[in-house]
């Protein structure tokens, strides 16, 4: 079976659940795939023996009965694996050994999956192509020197090249949906508090989520499944009962009305994706959905927004790393202070510099109720906006990104070009509600676009109902020279 | 309002990170470039609006107070990148 990397998680699950397969068989294939990883650079740890140990261990008393049987899953390197190396993406954690596993980890493996590795990511996961990794940048396996998103790039990039059944990230802003649309996969960022945040590196804390990445939509509902669920470690986890998203999902849409937001029409935006939504608004008419034109007005003050929070809740919440606990600690300086600060300018590269200054500014006495207050203020409007808009509509639709993949370096230098890319994205966090992105076209150059559609909070099914329904009727199929094995 | 080289100064003192003095005038230009893009939310009224507390419908739970881990002092001081003992070591700050 040796195109067993490039089938659907749920073919494989079938597969092993009806015994046509090993664990091991499947561990080895994907370990073997991982081999080529050297030009992609999407993992930062490997687990190959681990893997191999927990899938025979599997395969010797195979419990059928979870979601995820005998799945090697390969994960962003954010979330705390008891006994294996945690990085961030940053030389500050470069020699972390959590000794405790992520509530979210730990729901995958309850449910019969195991760790295949740890993937690349930016710093911190701050950062929206994977250029700003201690760990080197990531190449999305589309096309050479080409970024694959990020802050989740490691996660796209090695679940587009076939290097893990699926994968899972972590969304602040953008972070799943953006690298999500650059490798034509499919991402979603769950409603806040559906997925707990417990033994994640907290980046923003009032805007990270945890969510799936995966290649197809019924995937994505089958790792929903398996990561959400209430955790008392987590104080802003939701307390509903389980639901069964993969059980549940279909293809009728019928009478559902999606919203067409007109400001997320933006100035120099390619026209390939002006076709993209187009496409998507004939594909939801013909599926029995209703178009109905909407306005999000506060969409254009998402992003300043953004700047102010993200930062602000990062400069606290990066303040642990003062080389005493755990981490880097750097040998310069005669005394406490000198230590610390030499350890944290050495250990954080320069954007987790940038943003913790940005957010020190925007705290700082006297500048507060200007900044800080201001954009919390904003950030009711954008709120109220999508409140409002969701007693018209059931869900509304967007592109994801305003452009495809770019080239590695070229917005490297311009950080406001960088923060664009997640124009679309943002105002779903700081609404804290879910969106997900599905492959849906590609540019000129054949690079993947994607469609976003955005939904109540805890809206999941409907949403991934409505991509499953028009992800069917796309059709996309990803083609792939895979340079990278070259 | 306009970062300039001592504001850089001051808050990297403030965030306890030493800035290199050569990076300094490229971290300028890219704060204040920043700054001015976020500060167009001036442009909006907010007399009226309430400051978003929480993105969450319900209250944040409290937990009970009670202990419920304990006796993990070993495990915490794996990681320390210096330990004696049972204690985290940092350079001397009592003369």
């Amino acid at each position: 079976m040796a195109d067993l990397t490039k089938k659907s998680l749920t073919e494989i699950v079938s597969l092993i659940k009806k015994k046509e397969i090993k664990s091991e068989e499947v561990t080895n294939l994907f370990i073997k795939n991982i081999k080529n990883d050297k030009k992609l650079n999407s993992f930062i740890t490997n687990c190959n023996e681990h893997a191999v140990k927990k899938a025979k261990k599997f395969d010797k008393n195979p419990k059928l009965d979870t979601l995820l049987p005998g799945i090697p899953i390969a994960v962003k390197d954010l979330f705390c694996t008891e006994g294996v190396k945690t990085t961030a993406g940053s030389k500050m954690l470069d020699n972390f050994i959590p000794n405790y596993e992520s509530t979210i980890t730990k729901n995958l493996w309850n449910e019969g999956a195991f760790l295949l590795g740890k993937l690349n990511c930016d710093e911190y996961a701050m950062g929206s192509s994977n250029e700003t990794s201690f760990f080197g940048n990531v190449m999305n396996p589309v096309a050479e020197n080409t970024v694959p998103g990020g802050s989740s790039g490691g996660s796209a990039s090695a679940l587009a090249a076939d290097l893990t059944p699926t994968t899972i990230g972590t969304d602040t802003g953008g972070s799943i949906r953006q690298p999500a649309s650059f490798t034509g996969t499919v991402g979603l960022k769950p409603t806040y508090g559906l997925c707990s945040r417990w033994g994640i590196v907290a980046f923003a804390s009032s805007l990270d989520q945890a969510g799936p990445m995966t290649k197809t939509v019924e995937d994505c509902a089958l790792m929903l499944e398996a990561m959400a669920g209430f955790d008392e470690k987590d104080s802003t986890s939701i307390k509903k009962k389980k639901e069964n998203y993969s059980k549940n999902l279909t293809y009728n849409i019928k009478g559902l009305k999606i919203g067409i937001p007109k400001e997320y029409r933006v100035d120099g935006m390619p026209k390939e994706i002006d076709k993209l939504w187009e496409n998507g608004k004939k594909i939801l008419k013909e599926s029995g959905a209703e178009i109905i034109d909407i306005s999000l007005p506060n969409t254009k003050y998402a992003l300043p927004t953004y700047y102010i929070v993200a930062p602000a809740e990062a400069s606290s919440n990066l303040a642990r790393y003062d080389g005493v606990k755990y981490g880097f600690r750097s040998n310069k300086g005669t005394n406490l202070i000198e230590m610390y600060e030499n350890t944290r300018s050495e250990g954080f590269g320069d954007e987790v510099k940038r943003r913790i200054l940005i957010g020190t500014h925007v705290l700082s006495s006297g500048y507060y109720d200007a900044y800080y207050i201001k954009a919390q203020k904003v950030r009711q409007l954008i709120k109220n906006d999508f409140d409002e808009s969701f007693k018209k509509v059931d869900a509304i639709l967007t592109p994801s990104t305003p452009s495809a993949a770019f080239k590695i370096g070229e917005k490297k230098n311009d950080p406001i070009s960088m923060y664009l890319n997640d124009i679309f994205t943002v105002p779903v966090n700081l609404a804290g509600i879910p969106a997900i992105s599905i492959p849906a076209g590609t540019d000129n150059n054949n690079y993947p676009l994607g469609l976003q559609f955005i939904g109540k909070t805890l809206d999941e099914q409907k949403l991934l109902n409505i991509a499953f329904a028009v992800e069917k009727k796309i059709n996309f199929k990803q083609n792939l020279n895979r340079w990278w094995e070259k | 309002m306009s970062i300039d080289k001592d504001k850089i100064k001051h808050v990297s003192k403030l965030a306890r990170i030493s800035v290199d003095e050569k990076k300094i005038e490229h971290l300028t230009k890219d704060l204040s470039s920043i700054f001015k893009f976020i500060e167009q939310l001036n442009e909006l009224n907010t007399d009226k609006v309430e400051p978003l507390s929480s993105i969450l419908n319900e209250p944040l739970r409290s937990r009970k107070d009670e202990i419920n881990d304990g006796k993990i002092r070993d495990k915490i001081l794996e990681n320390s990148p210096k330990k004696n003992e049972e204690f985290f070591v940092v350079p001397k700050v009592i003369e």
